[in-house]
């Protein structure tokens, strides 16, 4: 129950092609994130999978069955949006039992079942309230309240949270996890924070402009990102990147143009050792650790984390070395090499 | 802080304590805001509000029989109507004088024709015997009794008197029964005998078939607010000009289209002929009735019922039907049980504005109606530049206004007035 493959799926425009050819496999019980810069096609991707938009090319398989042609009702999914979609003419009640009214269950199961999911929601107290008269977290509780109630073969997520202030995203993104552990059932789930996409993965898929960059567990992309692009989009604060030929002393292999490196994979050293050497133009000091970033001499910046023992004075020059096995190196092509 | 309170009030800096200085600004800004809306205000007042009221007060005011015959209104107070005798030579002889003066100013015939519209031929009988009681003395020819009778037998009859006295009340119920099929007698409020019969059923037929003009505004409106606001923006743009083009036709131009397209040897007709649907013998009947009344007023009133509901319409967002579809409902579902409570609200701003319009339209049905297809306004009409008979007009024109307001009342109980959008 729950597996669903994509198979070559591409989806044109007119002219304009948004999604290019996409191989995907999604295993039962999976958690997957697509993440991306704004425009790349993941809510396009989205809602091909759930049937919303037709697929240009390619099939989706759902279960192994091929559901390409297949309605979004006959393809027994539910999808949360971005902006809840909830029925403003229906109570919290009725919106969260549409599905099985419309499925046509009886009165008594609908309570039931409601009941059991505004249970695990808390939103009992609710039930009998418009949407109108719910804070942005209740909503989107209803939302997923809609869409469990039909015990769906997988959920699709279309950034459900970014509606939501900060301190109640982090919440929020606690109860869908917890909801995954106990429904178990795949869930897709599309945003651009990747502080989001690492917390709630099993598995990230890292899309730009239509294509796929890298899939992975949160732990391959972090520590083995495929291109530079996946480099600097996973991680926060960003890995620096350096051209190969700036650092000095290191021992790099031939094809090499870039060299990247996570704020927390510098260390302060000795001038003698270093490979990176710089001004500190700023610091930022956060409690535990201390954020420094340096303007090296090629004109780079480059963000150093260091514990916050010491203090650094603004335009002192500092010197680096990149912890040994800790750097990534990338192509011309922008691949790893 | 501790200062002042200490010190009393704060004070503003000329010396006045803060409230009254805040107080004063308030009032001047709220003098400055009523003063750009006077103009407004009285034009409004000058071109709405006395008009309406001057009509509810024409509706009931009646002092014309009072002010012509004061004396023969008092004289007439002791003499029973309901005794068959006619009045004594006290009230001829009241009349007399009442009428000499009336001669004099000219009144005489106005009051005729005020009460012409309670007893046909009262017109005639007050012009007429006019020209012979001027060159009566008030005090040498009396008795008058026989010589008004003589110069017209209208006056020798009870029913004649009776009518001047069931009408010399200042404000009389009269116009309002008479609007509903009622007269005012001797012996209280009665039935209108049947001939007369008419208002009633206008205003139940105008009713209807306002009602029957909403319902069909409602099914030809709907689906087209619907492909309005599904449309990509430039595709409805254009559409919306098609909506809006009767808007920039003269009403009158396109009332004469739809007789053209309508009549026995018109468009349609000659049409369906010509696809042998219909024989030429029995063309269709689809003018001056009510049938074409429908037709024309359902045409000119449509946009007041796509409008409302597009802009409702487009208010829905895109992502309820797709969220209902995701949930496994089919096309029809996610319409009925999603798209279509949400734009009611469009529906109910649609009907009221068509239904209200429909009400009082008058043009259309004037011209398309015949006989059998006009609406209550086109009596309205004939009453104020007809018959001159405005008192009936103004009541007609009240019950109307009255209907209007229940009917709003009544939605508002049933719906919700808060259900009601034009948009937003
Ligand atoms: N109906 C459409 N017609 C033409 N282009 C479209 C259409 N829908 C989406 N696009 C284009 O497809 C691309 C991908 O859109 P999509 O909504 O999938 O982006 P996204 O990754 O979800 O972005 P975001 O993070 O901002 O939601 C965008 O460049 C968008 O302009
Ligand atoms: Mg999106």
């Amino acid at each position: 129950m729950g597996t669903i493959q994509l198979k070559g799926v591409e989806k044109w425009f007119g002219d304009l092609q948004v999604i290019k050819g996409i191989d995907l496999r999604i295993e039962e019980g999976e958690f997957v994130v697509f993440v991306g810069p704004s425009g790349c096609g993941k809510s396009t991707l989205l809602r091909m999978i759930s049937g919303l938009e037709d697929c240009s090319r390619g099939t989706i398989e759902i279960d192994g069955q091929d559901v390409t042609d297949k309605l979004p009702s006959e393809r027994e999914l539910s999808m949360v949006f971005q902006s809840y979609a909830l029925y403003p003419h229906m109570t919290v009640g009725e919106n969260i039992g549409f599905a099985l009214k419309t499925a046509g269950m009886s009165k008594s199961d609908i309570r039931d079942r409601v009941e059991q999911a505004a249970q695990v929601l808390e939103l009992t107290d609710y039930l009998d309230r418009r949407p109108k008269a719910l804070s942005g977290g209740q909503r989107q509780r209803v939302a997923i309240g809609r869409a469990i109630v039909r015990e769906p073969k997988a959920f699709l997520f279309d950034e459900p949270l970014s509606n939501l202030d900060a301190a109640l995203r982090v919440q929020m993104r606690f109860e869908i996890s917890k909801l995954h552990d106990d429904l178990k059932s795949s869930m897709i789930y599309v945003t651009h924070d990747q502080v989001e996409a690492m917390t709630l993965a099993d598995k990230i898929v890292v899309l730009k402009g239509g294509e796929i960059m890298q899939v992975g567990s949160p732990r391959e992309l972090y520590e083995h990102p495929q291109n530079l692009f996946v480099a600097q989009f996973i991680g926060s604060p960003k890995m620096n990147v350096l051209a190969a030929n700036s650092l000095k002393g290191a021992a790099l292999a031939d094809g090499v143009t870039h060299v990247g490196i996570r704020p927390e994979h510098l260390e302060l050293v000795a001038e003698q050792d270093a490979h990176i050497e710089g001004d500190i133009e700023f610091v930022e000091y956060l409690g535990a650790d201390t954020f420094l970033y340096l303007r090296t001499g090629a004109g780079d910046q480059v963000l150093v984390r260091s514990l916050s023992e010491q203090t650094f004075p603004r335009g002192e020059r500092v010197f680096l070395r990149m912890k040994d096995g800790k750097s990534h190196s990338f192509g011309e092509n922008g691949q790893r090499v | 802080m501790s200062d002042t309170t200490q010190n009393g009030p704060m004070l503003a800096a000329d010396g006045t304590t803060l409230k009254r200085s805040l107080a004063r600004s308030l009032r001047r800004e709220k003098t400055r805001a009523l003063l750009l809306i006077s103009p407004l205000l009285f034009f409004v007042f000058l071109s709405f509000i006395v008009p309406i009221v001057s009509m509810l007060f024409r509706s009931v005011e009646n002092s014309i029989v009072q002010d012509t015959l004061p004396e023969t209104v008092v004289a007439l107070q002791s003499w029973d109507a309901q005794s068959g005798e006619l009045p004594d030579e006290d009230v001829y002889a009241a009349f007399v004088r009442d009428m000499l003066v009336a001669i004099d100013e000219k009144t005489h015939t106005r009051l005729g024709s005020r009460l012409n519209y309670e007893e046909t031929g009262m017109s005639s009988m007050f012009r007429r015997s006019g020209r012979q009681i001027k060159r009566l003395d008030p005090v040498e020819d009396a008795p008058f009794k026989d010589k008004l009778i003589e110069i017209h037998d209208g006056w020798g009859e009870v029913q004649t008197w009776a009518v001047i006295k069931t009408h010399s009340v200042q404000y009389t119920d009269g116009y309002f029964l008479n609007a509903i099929d009622m007269q005012r007698t001797v012996d209280g409020p009665a039935v209108q005998p049947e001939n007369k019969q008419i208002l009633i059923q206008l205003f139940w037929r105008t009713l209807q078939m306002s009602l029957i003009i909403t319902g069909f505004c409602i099914l030809l409106g709907y689906p087209v607010a619907w492909i309005l606001a599904n449309l990509p923006m430039r595709t409805a743009n254009l559409l919306m000009i098609l909506v809006l083009l009767p808007f920039w036709t003269s009403l009158l131009v396109r009332t004469s289209a739809w007789k053209v397209m309508l009549q026995q040897q018109g468009v349609i007709n000659d049409v369906l002929v010509w696809l042998g649907m219909v024989d030429d013998a029995a063309r269709l009947i689809i003018i001056n009735n009510q049938i074409g009344t429908i037709i024309a007023m359902t045409h000119i009133l449509l946009p007041f019922m796509i409008l409302p509901m597009y802009s409702v319409m487009q208010t829905i967002p895109p992502t309820y039907l797709r969220a209902a579809k995701s949930l496994g409902a089919s096309n029809w579902t996610a319409f009925w049980r999603v798209y279509f409570p949400q734009s009611v609200p469009g529906i109910g701003a649609g009907s009221i504005l068509v239904f209200i319009l429909a009400i009082g339209y008058y043009i259309t049905p004037e011209i398309v109606g015949g006989t059998k297809g006009v609406f209550i306004s086109n009596r309205i009409a004939y009453h104020i530049s007809s018959s001159l008979n405005w008192g009936l007009a103004a009541a007609l024109g009240t019950i109307l206004l009255a209907a209007v307001l229940i009917l709003y009342w009544a939605y508002d109980k049933i719906v919700g007035i808060d259900n009601v959008k034009l948009g937003g």
